[in-house]
Order: C-alpha cells, then structure tokens, then sequence
C-alpha cells in the first residue's frame, strides 16, 4: 500500500485542524466547511446587496441618473443571480453542513471529499458569472429568469460563461444535496427513527431531493439555450418548430421547486428556534413534517403560476391557478403551528427570537400577496409589477434571510464557543427590520399602481414611494456591514458560552462542548436519544 | 446503548488535495468550452479556447484518477465499513435520480412541441393568429417542413425506427443482460464468468456506438437530418446525442471495470464499483427504450 494510504491509518481522527490557509482549501471537515460556505455565502449577499443598491440608487427618482439603462439590465439580472445561486442558496448548505451532522449524532458528512469539491466548484463559477460584466457586450442583461429569446437571440456572447456558470452551480448543487440526503439516511445515531430528527435535518432532507429533481432540469434548459446560440437548434425558435414558451415551461419547472429550496430550510431554522426560547416543546411535530412534504410535492405541478399571462389555454390557468392556492394549506398549518408553539410559552425576546418572530409575520405577510399573485384574472394585472417584486423579497428577505441571520445568531455561540453581543444583536435586528418594510412595503403599492419591473425609469405618480423604498434599501444594505462586525466581534472574543448556550434548547448539538471540538460524534456511544429530538 | 464493539468507525479521510484540483480543472473545462463556442459563433478561425479545454480536460481526467485510484486502495486496505458501502449506494442511486431528471427535461421538451407548440403555430388552440405569421405552415409530426424553412430546412425525410435503431436496441438490451451475467460471474466469484460477460458487454457498447454513428452519418448525408433541421431535428440529436454521451460513458466505466476484473479485483461481498457501473448501464438502457419508443417509433 502507499505511504499515502499508511498516513491515514495513523490518524486517530482526534487530531485538531490543520495550520494555516490550505486548513481552508484542503478540509474535509463538516465544520470548516460549513464555515467555508457561510463565510463565500456573506460574500455573495455584500456583492448582491451593492448590485440592489444601484438599482435603487438609480430609482431614488424619476429619470435617468447614475446607470445606462443597458448596465441597469445587467444589476437587475446579477443581483438575481447572486442573491438565489450565490447568497441564499450557499449559506443554507453551510448551515446544513454544520448542523445536520451534529444533529443527528453523525461523525461528519458521508462523502468528505466531495464536500470540499462541492464547495470549491463555486468560487470558480461566481468568478466566471461575475467577470462577464466586465466582457465585451457587457454581463447577462435578461433578468435571473433569462427568458429565451432574450437569452438567446439577443443575448450578448457573454450568456455562454453565464450558461456555464450555471452548470457548475448545478454540479455543486447536486454534490452537496447527494451528500445531505446520503448523511441523513446512512449516518444517523443507531436507533434515531426519521421520526425523531430534528426539523431542520427534516427539511434539508426535503430540500436535498428537491435540488437533485430540479437542477439536472436547469442544466436541461441552459444546455438548450447554448445548443439554440451557438449550434442552430430550434427549441425556443417558432421559425422552426420550437416555442420561447418552451422556455418558461422548462425554467419554472425548475425555477417554482427552486423557490421551496429556499424557504424549507428556514422553516427548519425558525421550528428550531422558536421552542427553545419559548421554552416549549414545537406543536405538532409530525404535522410540520408531513407539511413540508406536501409543499414540496405541490411545488412540482404549480410551475405554470409565473406564466398566466403568456398566453395559456384556460383549462391550464384554471388548473394552475387552483393547485398554486392549495399551497396554502401546508403553509398556513406551519404558521399555525409556530403560533401554537409560542402560545403560553416562557417566552424572551433574544435576537435569534426576534429574527424567528418577525420572519412568521412578514413572511406570512409574502406568502398571502402570493396568493393574491395565485389569482389567475388577478394576475394579469399585477405580473411584471413591483407588486411581484414586494411579494418574492418578503419571502425572501425577511423569509429567507431573516432566518439565516437568526440561525447565525443562534449556533454562533456553538460554533465559537463566545456569547455575541446581545444589544449589538438585537440593534442590527431593529435596524434590519425597519429597513426591510421601509424597502419592500411601499414596493407594493407601486405595483398596484402600476409601476412594471425591470425599468430604470418610471412615471412621476411613483416618485414618493421609491424614494421611501430607497431610503429603506440603503438602511438595510449598510445595518449588514454591522452584522458583519457582530459576527466578528463575537469569533474573537465575548462571554464563553455553555455547552447548553440557550435554557430552553434541546438537541444533539447542545450535548457538546461550545465552542463544538473540530471531531464530534466519532462514534455514536453514549448518545442520548432523548435530546436528539429538540 | 450498545457497546463500542458493536460499531465500526465511519472513515472520515483527512485533508485532500484532490478536490481543489478537480474544482480547477472543471472550470478549467468550462472555461475552455466557453471561450471554443464564442469563437466558432463569432466565426475566429483559432481558438485558445480549444487549449483551455484539453489543459482542463486533462486536469480533470488525471484528477479523477488519483481520486478513484485512492477510493480503491483504500477499500482494499480494508477502511471501509459497511456503512461507508451503504453511503456510496444512496450516492450512486441519487446521482442516476439526477440524470433521470436531466432526460426528463428534454422527454418533457419533445412531448410539448409535439403536441402543444407544433399545432398551436398552425393556428390550433387558444393561440391562433399565430398562424398569420406563416400561413403556408401545416403542421405535422416529424416535422419535415418548417414554418421558416430559410432559417432552418427541415430534412428531407425522417428516421425511421427499424433499420439501424432496432439493431441498436437489440445490442444494448442483450447488453444489459451480458452485464447481469457478469455480475451473476462476481457473486460466485468465477473470474472468467466475469471477465468473458463483460468483455462482451463492452464490444456490445462499442458496436452500438459505431451504429449510431453510422446513423448519424446516414441522417446527415442521405436524409439531410441536420441539428439545424428545425424542431425534429432539434430534439432527435439532443436526446440521442446525450444518450450517446452517456452509453460513451457508461461503456468506458465498464471498460474500466473489466480492467479491475482482470488485474483480481471485485469479490462477492465487495464489488460496489462493477455494481455502480452496472446499474449506469441499465439505466442508460432504460433510456434507449423511451427514445426508441417516442424519438424513432411514435416519433416517425
């Protein structure tokens, strides 16, 4: 055998992490790289954020200002891209490669190795995709949606490194997924049934068969883009057969399961969070699963939702329109559920808490302008506008990353083993909090008015609220940079941390040591089953 | 609780320098590719592209020889639970789910032309005027005569199903069976069973991709088939092509295969590697027969 392979035998997998920055591009562990992904992940939502900010820096007022309109294509479509691919999607897969492992007594992910190749796989393609803003013809300019023909025919030669991007984000994806569902199946505690894993193992197992259903259909449709660009195919072409609806058919098939990858993790987060500090435990459990299963068993035959005014026969706007509403029904016995929780709980008000509070009202909030969206005649009038826009950054904003932030904040003493401030926490909260309904709540009144998306410039009747919305943006953007000093403060230094951390939480993670040692659970002895089920 | 002798350590391997390797050629690969297609498009006669391509190719080629060579010496050295066995299953199962979902795509692309979008240009349905744009179109399947046939001429005729692609079915579901016996070889641990049965099965892979390409030949020559043949033509290479990349793949995992059996590898407890080859293969076969089935019968 190699001396490579004698090495190994040696190792008593005890042994602490490795000096210096190659620790970083070599590991193979859980921990270093869940703080790989979340770390990549803040990076993306800085870019992203500066992408939003010069949208609304150019829509601060009527009239052309600060952009071409041509580049104000390019941020409306980079912000997209960057925020879904590069912030949300990411940190979620490094809270999954944090948590999962300790939650379910497992001695690391199941496929080391192709942890780090999944997480390495994106700083090259966020290279590529961001460096095509700086090529000849400029960035992808046609929206994250990137609706064929825009996409194709009149797309600048920079959608190639786009299409590629995309495929590298889909490769990493569906490594990262395989891994979780794969550590979830194999490598719980002996005897932990799938009925006693916490909820957020519960939801990424759902979100991981999602992302490998899903992603392999994305590469589908940008394989069709390139095929139709550069070797005269004719998928979204009428002139040969083909259809740009098409397009929209197989990008929302994808595109409507995508937006259940972001959220079911939160929901996760967020039936974490609120037991522990409402110092209850979560009402109907069982219930909660059987829920996230349903959202992403509908998630697959609602797609056609985004597209009610492309011209559809009726019987598929009926169709669709009826089996999107259904989706509130899983959605609202979730709501119900976290409601049900808090009620006559113990409950304080830390900054985990409060960002868990704030993301069921104003994603609840998101969730029922989506069901006016759902309204097929209702629709015609409200697609394309900045009702649409308000109604995708509820949920996401104070949906999905309000529950990141409140994860951060919830496992940051875990994982540094040092308490955060708790009023430079619960600051960055207000700030945040105010900033995202100063932003995104004028946005649809707007919309309702009539202001479409995508636009540099609008009518003089919408003057007021985008000032306000901006106003909200830029509060927003820059109470993140004071996240980010939080964050830092607390990895250097603060009052250590018990191993319980918070009264009120229960689960394996709680059992070790904060900060957590870099091998837990080597092997499944002495686990207590009882707490495993938070 | 049990007692620490009831559980076999999970081998969580240390640092490896292999991913970031891997990483650095895919995007190398891409790369390549990105800056090839630019240049063929915008019509530059040489393309550093080209270069990009075969550097990442090759980096990623030798890469994934280190990676699996390792995987193997480490599972003869015996650091592998049946546990860890377990992992690479679901691993594998999950990775052939991906690649159902990636067919699906383009399944679901056929099945909408064919009986969506193809009538509705002809004016069916709820789109009608759109047959303003082409009035002189009818619509059909195979669709021989596009509606703009300046921009893409349709083909001349169409692919029938039982010339070549019956042979071609007959070879890989026999393949399919030959693998099954080799495996059968691996469980009673009869190396000639298994080196013999493979053997067979890659020539049978080998011989459906030299049809293929004949096929494609002939399409192209005799029937004017093209890629740029409309919408038939689209969607009859892009399901048979990346079936075709895949029965390339599928061929070369079981050739390698067949090299482990040779050198003595693969027992009848321990043969994940032939078995994650296998079901590849079956699953390519499986394919074979929804296009043979929608692309070459219904679809002629």
């Amino acid at each position: 055998m190699s001396s490579v392979i004698e090495d190994h035998h040696h190792d008593d997998h005890h042994h602490g992490p490795a000096k210096g920055i190659m620790r970083w591009v070599f590991t193979t562990n859980h921990k270093d790289i869940g703080t790989l992904y979340l770390w990549f992940s803040f990076m993306m939502f800085l870019l992203g954020g500066t992408f939003a900010l010069v949208i609304r820096a150019e829509l601060f007022q009527p009239g052309l200002q600060i952009v071409e309109p041509e580049f104000f294509n390019q941020m409306t479509t980079m912000h997209g891209l960057i925020m879904v691919f590069g912030a949300v999607m990411p940190a979620f897969v490094g809270l999954a490669n944090w948590l999962v492992p300790m939650m379910i007594g497992a001695p690391d992910m199941a496929l080391p190795r192709m942890n780090n190749y999944s997480f390495w796989i994106l700083p090259f393609a966020f290279t590529m995709l961001a460096s095509t803003l700086l090529m000849e013809g400029g960035g992808p300019n046609f929206g994250w949606t990137f609706y064929a023909p825009l996409s194709t025919t009149y797309a600048p030669p920079s959608v190639t490194f786009f299409i590629f991007a995309v495929h590298l984000m889909g490769i990493s994806s569906i490594m990262g997924s395989i891994n979780v569902i794969v550590t979830i199946l194999n490598l719980r505690a002996p005897g932990m049934t799938l009925m006693q894993m916490p909820l957020f193992v519960w939801t990424w197992l759902i979100t991981a068969y999602l992302l490998i259903a899903v992603m392999p259909v994305l590469a589908g449709v940008v394989t069709m883009m390139l095929m139709d660009i550069h070797f005269g195919t004719a998928f979204f072409s009428a002139a040969g057969g083909g259809d740009p609806v098409l397009f929209q058919h197989v990008f929302w098939f994808f595109g409507h399961p995508e937006v259940y990858i972001m959220i079911l993790p939160a929901f996760g987060v967020v039936s974490a969070i609120i037991p522990t500090f409402t110092r209850k435990k979560l009402f109907g459990y069982a219930s909660m699963v059987y829920a996230t299963a349903s959202i992403a068993f509908l998630s697959f035959i609602v797609w056609a939702h985004h597209m009610f005014t492309v011209g559809m026969p009726l019987a598929g706007e009926l169709y669709f329109m009826y089996a999107t509403m259904l989706i509130a029904v899983p959605t609202g016995v979730k709501v119900f559920n976290w409601v049900a929780t808090m009620w006559q709980g113990a409950m304080t008000f830390e900054t985990p808490m409060l960002f868990a509070i704030a993301f069921v009202i104003l994603f609840t909030i998101g969730g029922l302008s989506g069901l006016m969206l759902a309204i097929a005649p209702a629709d015609f009038q409200y697609h394309d506008t900045y009702f649409v826009v308000a109604h995708f950054h509820y949920v996401l904003v104070p949906g999905s990353i309000f529950s990141i932030m409140a994860a951060v904040y919830y496992w940051l003493p875990k994982w540094t083993g040092n308490m955060y401030d708790e009023t430079l926490g619960k600051t960055h909260f207000w700030l945040s909090f105010v900033g995202v309904n100063v932003t995104f709540f004028p946005q649809h009144f707007i919309g309702l008015a009539g202001m479409p998306r995508r636009i540099p410039d609008y009518a003089l009747q919408f003057a007021d609220f985008n000032m306000v919305s901006s106003m909200g943006a830029f509060l927003f953007g820059f109470s993140q940079l004071f996240f980010m000093f939080i964050v830092i403060k607390c990895i250097r230094g603060g009052k250590p941390a018990t191993a319980q951390v918070w009264e009120g939480a229960h689960g394996l993670e709680w059992t070790v040591p904060s900060p957590a040692p870099y091998h837990t659970f080597t092997t499944p002895d002495g686990i207590d089953l009882k707490e495993a089920h938070g | 609780m049990a007692t620490d002798a009831t559980y076999e350590t999970y081998y969580v391997p240390a640092d490896s320098k292999l991913p970031i390797f891997a990483s650095l050629g895919i995007f190398l690969t891409v790369f390549g590719l990105g800056n090839w297609f630019n240049d063929l498009t915008a019509g530059n006669e040489s393309s550093l592209g080209v270069w990009i391509l075969f550097l990442g190719g090759l980096v990623m080629g030798g890469t994934l020889f280190v990676w699996f060579s390792k995987v193997i010496e480490e599972n003869h050295a015996k650091m592998y639970s049946q546990q860890m066995n377990r992992s690479f299953v679901w691993g594998m199962s999950w990775f052939i789910f991906s690649e159902v979902m990636f067919f699906a795509a383009f399944f679901g692309a056929l099945f909408y032309v064919r009986v969506l979008a193809v009538p509705w240009i002809g004016g069916e349905g709820a789109r009608g005027p759109t047959d303003m744009l082409w009035p002189d179109y009818v619509p059909e399947w195979p669709l021989i005569n596009t509606p703009d046939p300046s921009l893409f001429p349709g083909a001349k005729e169409p692919m029938g199903p039982w010339g070549l692609p019956l042979i071609n079915t007959v070879l890989l579901v026999l393949s399919s069976f030959t693998v099954n016996i080799a495996h059968h070889g691996i469980k009673e641990n009869n190396r000639k069973k298994i080196v013999t049965w493979l053997s067979i099965t890659v020539a049978l892979g080998v011989a459906f991709l030299f049809c293929q390409a004949y096929e494609y030949y002939h399409a192209y020559e005799a029937l004017g088939l093209t890629l740029n043949a409309g919408i038939y033509g689209t969607t009859f290479y892009m399901l048979t092509g990346f079936h075709g990349a895949h029965v390339t793949l599928g061929t070369f995992m079981l050739a390698v295969m067949l090299g482990r059996a040779i050198k003595g590898h693969f027992r009848d407890d321990d043969c994940f590697g032939f078995e994650a080859a296998a079901w590849y293969w079956h699953f390519v076969d499986v394919v074979w027969i929804g296009l043979f089935v929608f692309v070459y019968i219904f679809g002629s």
